[in-house]
């Protein structure tokens, strides 16, 4: 079995949540890699151990990731393939059923484990439960949990590039514009540690007081939902059901409550700290180490004793 | 400009979901059950349009069981003109969702089609994606900001690392994300006004559509659960265990 992975890319690179689906895809059969973007993403895909093949999409409408160019070319191409898989993630989510669609195939989304061919775990009801489902479709087409499969490295291998190109078709849609959020700090989604506030932050000012604590922890800096809608970070900082989910070596937690939708987010993480000053906050019956304090004052204590010696 | 938008009841996001025992599923009977929340914003948006002059006519569509025609109430109540229930017993999948969707909109000739853009029970986030491919309509997923002018749609979407915009020629489809809008909450008048607006129900062989689902549920389980760990005396002990006990930093 040959399976094609649709690999996301950021700055030239490619993604390492894409990476975790390259190893993912192993465990199905040999590898073959879609990429979009310059000649620069498709020599990245290419040095992937594991990759076999890469395909390099150099259509204009694939080149902004835009959906209908991109599902049509995959499902153009999916004949070759028992499996289309992609790391969970915007582009797989927007992409991957409409292609799924086209093949008229039931996507399996958020894939945690693959237990054979047809057979998957994926959580369900915000990882209340997990449900193992078997497809009777002929071609899967899945996308995966990036925290629950290691990356693949991001070097080592050496694969033949061919470029594809999306079918004629009416242009439905253009690309007008992106505006990304700037930072200098690690991606939410691949960070090893994580540095997260919630309401109890206050305001937007007060959510910046993180800084130094990420700072010196290299975290990348994420935020509930409630910390979000209430305007303290953009969007995208968002960890939880229906934002980010990841699974850093150590989260964070300041102010956070603990909501069923963030903890759905960040409960696989490998140790959870969480500071509130509430003793009764859901988030302690997850943590590893909870310290009931005011954040405020918390903050720079912790500060103070990462600075001084062990 | 008719405005399409799918709803679908799920649990009410305020409970908390039990697995069955026997691991069949989750438990449904006896539990409180509404209109999933995204599909609320995607209602709030059309009736919006209506509000704004731009969209003429709503209307809500639910495929399911009889219940569901409360979820559909709720629509009506929140202001859609009127409403269709696609009657089936089935736990219809996205896939098969998509194809009954196919169907209305073929009978219905709307502009645009709104959904949530994943419901909470399954969190599967496809059927806007499938329903525009299989129109070959184009797509605004992850919407957090929608403007129709001049035959298309100018969506920002939500995407990895920021927000991107794309226009959409019309018809299209688009699904809701949190930050679209703030779903009202229906007035006791309009839920009056709700029951007698008109619903009609129709069963997916109606459609000519088979809905059989393509995958089987094997097993449901409760996931690991995580226990919770120790209470540390102060940020200096908390710094010391995650260096000498964890060894994360």
């Amino acid at each position: 079995m040959t399976v094609l992975v649709l690999l996301d890319h950021e700055a030239g690179a490619i993604r390492q949540a894409s990476r975790s689906a390259v190893t993912a895809a192993l465990t199905l059969g040999d590898v073959h890699a879609l990429v979009t973007g310059d000649a620069s993403v498709a020599a990245a895909a290419a040095k992937i151990p594991g990759v076999a093949q890469v395909l390099h999409a150099t259509d204009a409408g694939s080149a902004h990731d835009l959906a209908e160019p991109l599902a049509a070319l995959i499902a153009a191409l999916a004949g070759d393939y028992s499996h289309v898989v992609a790391a969970s993630g915007a582009t797989a989510k927007n992409v991957l059923p409409r292609a799924a669609a086209l093949l008229d195939v039931q996507p399996i989304p958020d894939v945690v484990s693959i237990l054979d061919a047809d057979s998957f775990v994926r959580p369900i009801y915000a990882g209340s439960a997990l449900a193992t489902v078997k497809s009777s479709d002929a071609k899967k087409v899945l996308t995966v949990r990036a925290a629950h499969f290691d990356p693949a490295p991001a070097e080592g291998g050496n694969a033949a590039v061919r470029d594809v190109t999306a079918p004629e078709a009416p242009v439905l849609s253009e690309f007008v514009s992106i505006e990304r959020s700037k930072s200098e700090r690690p991606e939410l989604d691949s960070a090893r540690i994580v540095v997260s506030g919630g309401r109890g932050m206050q305001n937007e000012e007060n959510f910046k007081l993180l800084n130094p604590l990420a700072d010196r922890l290299g975290a990348a800096i994420g935020a509930s939902r409630a910390a979000v809608d209430a305007g303290f970070v953009p969007n995208d900082y968002q960890v939880g059901q229906t934002g980010k989910i990841v699974a850093p070596e150590l989260y964070i937690a300041v102010g956070i409550s603990g909501a069923i939708q963030h903890l759905a987010g960040m409960k696989d993480s490998k140790v959870i700290v969480a500071i509130n000053k509430d003793p009764e906050a859901p988030i302690f019956q997850v943590a590893d180490y909870g310290l009931v304090a005011d954040l405020f004052e918390a903050l720079p204590q912790i500060e103070a004793a990462l600075d001084s010696a062990e | 400009m008719k405005v399409l938008v799918p709803v679908k009841r799920v649990i009410d996001f305020n409970i908390k979901p039990r697995v069955k025992a026997d691991g069949t599923g989750v438990e449904t009977a006896g539990v409180k059950m509404s209109m999933n929340p995204f599909d609320e914003i995607a209602v709030e948006e059309a009736v919006r349009l209506k509000e704004k002059g731009i969209a003429t006519e709503v209307v809500a569509v639910s495929i399911g069981v009889q219940q569901a025609q409360d979820t559909l109430r709720t629509a009506l109540a929140m202001g859609a003109d009127r409403a269709i229930l696609v009657l089936t017993d089935v736990a219809v999948e996205p896939l098969g969702v998509a194809k009954t969707l196919k169907a209305l909109v073929a009978k219905e000739s709307p502009d645009l089609v709104i959904l949530g853009k994943q419901a909470i029970d399954d969190d599967m986030n496809a059927t806007g994606q499938m329903l525009a491919g299989l129109l070959a309509w184009p797509q605004g997923t992850f919407a957090s900001k929608l403007d129709i002018a001049d035959g298309r749609a100018t969506v920002t979407r939500e995407v990895d690392g920021g927000l991107e915009t794309v226009s959409l020629a019309l018809p299209a489809i688009v699904t809701a994300d949190l930050r679209l809008n703030e779903p009202r909450y229906a007035s006791l008048p309009n839920i009056m006004k709700a029951r007698k607006k008109p619903m009609e129900t129709l069963a997916p062989a109606d459609l000519g559509v088979d809905v059989t689902p393509r995958l089987t549920v094997v097993s449901v389980a409760e996931p690991p659960a995580r226990k919770a760990g120790i209470k540390v005396d102060s940020a200096a002990d908390l710094v010391a265990r995650l260096r000498k006990e964890a060894k994360v930093i």
